[in-house]
């Protein structure tokens, strides 16, 4: 018998092209490399001033999405693209992937949308594959049991260049859900649970695996909710073990192996779950009946009580003292209550069909209430369409919020869509930064169920009230 | 890259705990496709007021924060988002090196690769730092030591291979290149 394994060991294991020794990290071999327009062009640049090729254009993707506009006019319409520098950004990604073989979906095209959103969508992401952007939230596709962690433009270069990249092993995690959870307690409101527990640096060094009762239960369009926000606590990826609810997604996607390979996959796939007895090198326990809907009240995503409960007092602590400054609201405080101006559903943590399900469902008949702005932003051109044919559109709509074509948006207001300077957003991204939707933005972060009965009431609210019995 | 071995600079102070890279670089200055100029851009949103114009009371508009290579920040610093801006815009201010008792790993990653020392030390000589800014201290590569007059030199952790490629002035992608024939191997056996 071989030692029992994690996932993550696994999946590592696999991709080791040299191992790591005392003097070098391992070279890890790269699966798929996804990439966009903000991180990508200095590498580009590094590549052409080294005189180097794209390695495996068969294995590189492109898209549009974090300067990218949400204006159907500036996507569709002719209109220019309002801001210069996105502008240029966006056109000089066309030239990159034109010049060097990268397949792009180019601005109008249907299979746009968030980098994290269209991997899974189009069936590229797959369990026990390496994935890597240019970008935090890579995290994302680990829902699939896929090894997806972020990096910054020199390794993107690398990886353009080698299709390797060079990798000290991380430590594992395991995080024990028990549980179910309730009823208009979702999947955002744990992974804000459990960065409240973690802390926002408590998951340094580590690749999180999820396990447990509740996270079987889950869709993938929640898994990668979950899976999104492992960086928030610090994490170098988050992982899920493939299951039937994996397959039953993956199948029949665009780019998902047809037949025969189909079944070679799916055998493979198997054998990828943690062993039985594998050990971690650190476990988290929570229990997710307890939870309730979760909001952040400060400036970063581990700063979050209950919807039902209070600010905490931390007075005299420089990180509580300096978001309550900047977030302009009380220790001791109830969160439920508190204003709003305006709400974000969308971004790749919330961005997708259940999101917008979800947050319909509390809108359908129900206006938002006079002097909030709401927009929503679906996280792809294909969640757009399916959210459009099932009618999602016209119920935000006649609730009064409005509908764009899918991208980063006001996640982190790149493109133009930002919240105003003092006015409190209830988002459904995962930053609650200062300054993070715009100048002096006021970031409070939920699930689109909180988000959407914030935004009929005019203050922070409590979903569960809306939720038919 | 240029090798280095050691960098000597009195301190600038920042000691807020989770300085974020939205922070280090706000996302409307990520519109660019260059690496230089970063260094406007850096801490804007504390640094210039409303008009543009720079806040007095920050600390890197004033005059003692001149010519000072060194940032020692509260824990945690670099957490968030993977954009390389941020230690793009670090260096392209003037700062070499970043010290505090956690620094995030994507960030730590990419300051590694562009010449930007990430160093953690423990409490008690951060708690030191942060209440002697200006402090005219040393990072010391060859010996992965900080060293500051009078208190004995602190040890700090450092990847032998990201040192051996800051202080021979190699880059990683080299590195990478050189080992393409066990790469065509490894894409061969996995019939890739
Ligand atoms: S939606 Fe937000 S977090 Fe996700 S990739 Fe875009 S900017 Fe990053």
């Amino acid at each position: 018998m071989s030692v029992p394994k994690t996932m993550f060991e696994k999946v590592w294991a696999a991709h080791e092209v040299t191992p790591q020794t005392k003097d070098t990290p391992a070279v890890i071999f790269i699966d798929l490399h996804l990439t966009h327009e903000v991180t990508s062009p200095q590498a580009f640049t590094l590549l052409r001033e080294r005189g180097l090729k794209l390695r495996r254009p068969d294995l590189t993707l492109a898209t549009m999405d974090h300067s990218t506009p949400t204006r159907t006019e500036q996507v569709f319409g002719g209109a220019p693209i309002s801001i210069e520098s996105a502008a240029k950004q966006i056109r000089q990604l066309e030239k990159n992937c034109l010049e060097f073989g990268v397949e792009l979906l180019g601005l109008q095209d249907a299979r746009r949308g968030i980098v994290h959103i269209i991997g899974p969508e189009l069936g590229l992401t797959q369990p026990g594959k390496t994935i890597v952007c240019g970008d935090s939230h890579t995290s994302t596709h680990g829902a699939f049991g896929a090894l997806a962690f972020g990096i910054g433009t020199t390794e993107v270069g690398h990886v353009l260049a080698t299709q390797c990249l060079l990798q000290k092993k991380p430590k594992t995690c395991a995080i024990e859900v028990r549980g179910k959870l309730s009823p208009g307690v979702t999947p955002k409101d744990l992974i804000l649970a459990i960065i409240g527990k973690v802390g926002v640096s408590g998951g340094m060094g580590y690749v999180f695996e999820y396990r447990g009762e509740a996270i079987r239960a889950m869709s993938m369009d929640q898994r990668m909710t979950v899976c999104n926000m492992s960086i928030e606590a610090g994490a170098r990826a988050g992982m899920i073990a493939p299951d039937e609810t994996t397959c039953a997604y993956l199948k029949d996607t665009p780019r998902a192996p047809k037949g025969k390979d189909w079944d070679a996959m799916v055998a493979y796939w198997k054998t990828l779950p943690s062993d039985k007895s594998a050990s971690f090198d650190k476990l988290v326990e929570i229990d997710a009946s307890s939870l309730e809907p979760m909001v952040t009240y400060g400036t970063n995503p581990g700063m979050v009580v209950p919807v039902t409960g209070r600010i905490p007092d931390r007075r005299g602590d420089a990180v509580f003292d300096a978001a309550m400054a900047y977030m302009g609201l009380t220790a001791g405080q109830a969160i439920g209550g508190a204003p709003v101006n305006v709400v974000f559903v969308g971004s790749c943590t919330n961005g997708r069909l259940v999101d917008l399900r979800a947050a319909a469902n509390v809108l359908r008949g129900r206006k938002i209430a006079k002097g909030v702005q709401m927009l929503v932003v679906p996280g792809s051109q294909e969640v757009k369409r399916r959210a459009e044919a099932e009618g999602l559109a016209e119920v935000f709509k006649a609730a009064g919020a409005e509908w764009r074509e899918s991208g980063c948006s006001m996640c982190l207001g790149m493109n133009g869509d930002t919240v105003s300077k003092g006015k409190y957003s209830v988002s459904t991204s995962n930053r609650n930064f200062e300054g993070r939707q715009g100048v002096g933005a006021r970031t409070l972060l939920a699930s689109p169920e909180t988000a959407a009965a914030s935004a009929v009431l005019g203050r922070v609210a409590d979903p569960r009230q809306f939720l038919d019995a | 890259m240029k090798p280095i071995n050691n960098i000597r600079s009195r301190t600038v102070v920042m000691p807020s705990t989770n300085i974020d890279t939205d922070q280090i670089v706000p996302a409307r200055f990520l519109t660019t496709t260059s690496k230089l100029g970063l260094g406007k851009a850096l801490f804007a949103d504390w640094r210039y007021d409303a008009d543009g114009k720079p806040r007095p009371d920050f600390i890197l508009n004033k005059s003692e924060a001149d010519g000072c290579r060194i940032l020692v920040a509260g824990r945690n610093v670099g957490c968030g988002s993977s954009r390389e801006h941020a230690p793009w815009a670090l260096v392209d201010y003037g700062f070499q090196a970043v010290v505090s008792t956690e620094i995030a790993d994507i960030f730590k990653n990419n300051s590694l690769k562009n010449g930007l020392l990430p160093v953690v030390i423990d409490e008690a000589t951060h708690a030191w730092l942060i209440a002697h800014p200006g402090a005219e201290i040393e990072v010391d590569l060859a010996s992965s030591s900080l060293k500051i007059a009078d208190r004995p030199p602190v040890a700090f952790p450092i990847d032998a291979f990201a040192r051996y490629c800051l202080m021979s002035g190699v880059d990683e992608l080299g590195f990478l290149l050189s080992k393409d024939s066990e790469i065509r191997a490894y894409e061969s056996r996995d019939g890739l």
